[in-house]
């Protein structure tokens, strides 16, 4: 017990005395200023403890709001990526939407600029509802139907070209052939020199013109619209544009054809209800004097036929098969 | 036993320091019996009891005394006491002249530190504060040799005395 023997610990116990006695005589004892000294230093001891502590308290308080108090903010941080994230699928919905508006007034501009008899009372706009059950034949299928007034052999146009005819109209949709198909065609021409032709489907996704003059100027990059010879497309409308013309010169050229429409992206289309007349060249309007003449031209079948090689009848075969 | 009789002589030296203070002249004390008794208990106990019996002996002076701090008598004293004590077991003071030398630097450092206190806080003022310690030291140097004196051969006569009755 030697440690807590007092008397072994002299000098300890003096400064504890000595202490005391300074702590007594400052309780009694006032500064100049009036203030008790014993008051005053432990005042100005216990200011700095106040100051130390304040400083460990602020320092936790900052702490925990700089760190701990993140969890708020976590939370507020992934609330906010939810409500981005639902926003940008609305956005993705009003630009789909926007889209889709950008394509009816598409079609609205291309209904107002046909030069024939294409009317707000002779097309329907559809919407594409399915495509084809077999790659083996281009089809699509629409959302309006015999109800609607569609028929067999009308014409079905996109905003930038030729799609196809309908080949089975059912009460509220209808199947259209795309003018891909290996079975569809249509009367063509040439824009630039008015050579005219037949577009012909090869099943792939490009056409073939066929039965153009041989003395007919061809080449790459002409334009190629529809004659309107055929009965079912109206005059004018875009089919695409020449990508290749081989082998050289005269019948045994082949021209291809790159569809002016994407048929994979079908989602609109115009049905024109009103199948024009077949025309001739001297009743078609807008045709250049010094084009091809109209007896070059071949008949076009709109139904089309297996075989290529033989020019197509004048009139729509009213059966429309569909292999 | 040895911090009841402590307690016992630091009472009686207060007793008769309250006593005695009124007979002399002018009101002042120039001798201060509880130093002495402080100094005493020192140098007999060691640097313990010389600080715990001047701390107590002290504030109870300064208690006692009016318009004072309490504390600073305690204070003085207390310090006193200890240095007496540490010089006691140091050196071999039981001969008349260190205990007389131990007296009068203990009287000088007591006056030195008491009055220097009151000066120093401003509380009170000493006219001719190295007169008053010149007093206190020779009068506790007188009287704290007599009464070591007496302190001493008490025993010793009580005890001759209780052996002169029996041989009678």
């Amino acid at each position: 017990m030697a440690v807590l023997d007092i008397r072994q610990r002299t000098g300890w116990l003096f400064f504890a005395v000595i202490v005391g006695h300074i702590i007594l005589i400052s309780a009694q004892v006032n500064t100049r200023r009036g203030v008790p000294m014993l008051e005053a230093v432990v005042f100005g001891a216990f200011a700095e403890v106040q100051r130390a502590a304040t400083s460990v308290v602020t320092g936790v308080q900052d702490s925990w709001n700089n760190y701990f108090a993140l969890q708020q903010i976590r939370r507020e941080n992934q609330q906010l990526a939810r409500e981005v994230t639902e926003m940008r699928v609305a956005l993705q919905q009003e630009r789909a939407l926007a889209s889709q508006t950008r394509l009816l007034q598409q079609l609205l501009d291309l209904r107002g600029s046909l030069s024939l008899s294409l009317t707000a009372g002779n097309v329907t706009q559809s919407t594409v509802i399915g495509g084809g059950p077999s790659p083996a034949f281009r089809t699509i299928t629409i959302d309006k139907g015999s109800h609607d007034g569609v028929r067999q052999d009308m014409a079905v146009i996109a905003a930038s070209g030729v799609v196809g005819r309908v080949i089975l109209p059912s009460l509220r949709a209808a199947k259209v052939q795309l003018l891909i198909d290996s079975n569809a065609a249509a009367g063509a021409m040439v824009e630039r020199t008015r050579a005219q032709g037949v577009a012909i489907g090869t099943g792939s996704d490009r056409l073939q013109m066929d039965y153009v003059p041989s003395s007919a100027d061809v080449k790459a990059g002409d334009q190629v619209v529809t004659s309107g010879i055929d009965g079912i497309y109206p005059k004018g409308l875009v089919i695409g544009q020449i990508e290749s013309v081989r082998g050289g010169t005269g019948d045994s050229r082949m021209i291809v054809i790159k569809p002016a429409v994407d048929f994979s992206s079908l989602e609109a289309v115009l049905v024109v209800l009103t199948p024009p007349a077949a025309a001739t060249d001297s009743s078609r309007p807008g045709v250049q004097p010094g084009t091809p003449s109209p007896a070059d031209a071949p008949q076009v079948e709109p139904s089309t036929q297996t075989t290529h090689d033989e020019p197509p009848a004048p009139e729509p075969d009213e059966s429309g098969d569909e292999r | 036993m040895k911090a009841a009789a402590v307690l016992v002589g630091i009472a009686l030296a207060l007793a008769l320091q309250t006593t005695l203070a009124r007979f002399v002249v002018g009101g002042t004390a120039a001798v201060d019996l509880v130093l002495v008794a402080v100094v005493y208990v020192a140098l007999t106990t060691g640097p313990v009891s010389g600080m715990l019996s001047g701390t107590v002996a002290g504030l109870i002076q300064d208690a006692l005394s009016s318009g004072g701090v309490i504390g600073i008598g305690g204070l003085a004293k207390a310090i006193v006491g200890f240095l007496v004590g540490v010089i006691g077991q140091q050196f071999i003071v039981t001969a008349a002249l260190p205990r007389l030398v131990m007296l009068v630097a203990a009287t000088a450092v007591h006056a030195g530190i008491f009055m220097g206190l009151y000066v120093a806080l401003g509380l009170r003022t000493f006219p001719s504060p190295w007169q008053a310690m010149v007093g206190q030291v020779l009068g506790n140097a007188l009287v704290g040799m007599i009464a070591f004196a007496i302190i001493e051969a008490t025993p010793g006569m009580i005890e001759r005395r209780r052996a002169g009755r029996r041989v009678r």
